[in-house]
């Protein structure tokens, strides 16, 4: 039986705005999915987004929603949980508003350990603002500002959120379609800071500057690159040369932040803890 | 997905596959992941040519950026 996502789009929204062969697309799908699968409900599921192509997501969604400024998702959604702990807090951004313009917030909020799903959809550009480079811009590839190759080194997303105390870690890619589901699924049902990143293809700012024919020249790169954890542990440093690991990179269990805060204002008004 | 394994269970009936055109930006994802080439672009919209053909795999809808492929199985 065809799926049913417009029960969780708000009525009338669709056609979107992404362009045409965008992840964002397949990815929001999977979201959709993971949200139904974890049973969520609409009036205690917060979606905060900053601003970009992958933040435009929230309006698209019928459930509470909250779009902030450039890059501080991570801090209202803060807010969000610090004020209302009961919620479900999800977490949507692209790489430039959660790791360049939102990397303070972003590994703050890996540090803090809140209990939050922070899903970064990386395409590997600034798409909306008109293709600048981002931090996960390949080495060598062009953006509007870089024509001639960028020069810098990438931000590793999921590495970043290990090293700054995410407890549950995850990557995959729009190629693989039905493990962003599960993946999203299984950080939401994670207690304490999730982040999942989701590699995907801008075919209209990045895929005609770096000569990929088409939509599909994108998908099956994001196909070639990606490695399973477990099959990588089987592989030699050369043949992981390039390569990208997906699946669960990396989970524990540690406290809480909104628990650990209740404890102190509870310290603090002289209740028993 | 369960939606999907239903799907491939059930083989025999010819799946109604619906395509919301107003939604369709001709990307053609849906065309190039279909594996018994059920799915043709035309004039930048997906058309359905060859419904018998569907195995019900579900990658179209599965993979379609725009919501606009449904597969309905029953």
């Amino acid at each position: 039986m065809a799926y049913d996502y417009e029960k969780s789009i708000r009525p009338g929204k669709l056609p979107h705005i992404w362009c045409p062969g965008c992840g964002h697309g397949i990815a929001m799908k999977g979201l959709i999915r993971a949200m139904d699968t974890c049973g969520l409900d609409k009036n205690n599921t917060a979606i905060v987004s900053g601003i970009g192509c992958a933040s435009r997501l929230p309006g698209y969604m019928d459930y509470c929603t909250l779009h902030t400024a450039h890059g501080r998702a991570a801090a209202f959604a803060t807010g969000v949980k610090m004020a209302k702990p009961e919620m479900n807090v999800i977490v949507m951004g692209g790489d430039g508003d959660g790791t360049a313009i939102g990397g303070n917030h972003f590994i703050h909020a890996c540090r803090r350990n809140i209990d939050m799903t922070y899903v970064i959809f990386n395409n590997f550009i600034y798409g909306m603002t008109g293709g600048q480079f981002s931090p996960c811009t390949p080495t060598g590839d062009k953006a509007s500002t870089t024509p001639y190759g960028n020069p810098d080194p990438i931000f590793d997303i999921s590495k970043l959120a290990i090293g700054a105390g995410a407890t549950f870690v995850a990557r995959t890619t729009a190629f693989h379609a039905t493990q962003i589901d599960k993946l999203i699924a299984e950080g939401i049902k994670h207690k304490g800071m999730s982040v999942i990143e989701v590699l995907d293809d801008c075919p209209t700012t990045y895929g005609r500057r770096n000569k990929f024919r088409s939509v599909v020249d994108m998908m099956k790169r994001l196909k070639e690159i990606a490695v399973p954890v477990a099959a990588a542990s089987k592989m030699t440093a050369e043949q992981l040369e390039g390569k990208v690991l997906t699946g669960v990179l990396y989970k524990e269990d540690k406290p809480e932040y909104c628990e650990q805060y209740a404890k102190v204002i509870a310290k603090a008004q002289g209740r028993a803890v | 997905m369960s939606s999907s394994n239903e799907a491939v269970q059930k083989k025999g009936s010819t799946p109604r596959i619906e395509v919301i055109e107003r939604y369709c930006k001709g990307c053609s994802i849906c065309v190039e992941f279909c594996p018994t080439r059920v799915l043709e672009m035309e004039t930048f919209v997906v058309q359905v040519v060859k419904p018998e053909a569907c195995i019900k795999c579900m990658q179209c809808e599965l993979r379609c950026p725009d919501f606009a492929i449904k597969v309905h199985t029953e």
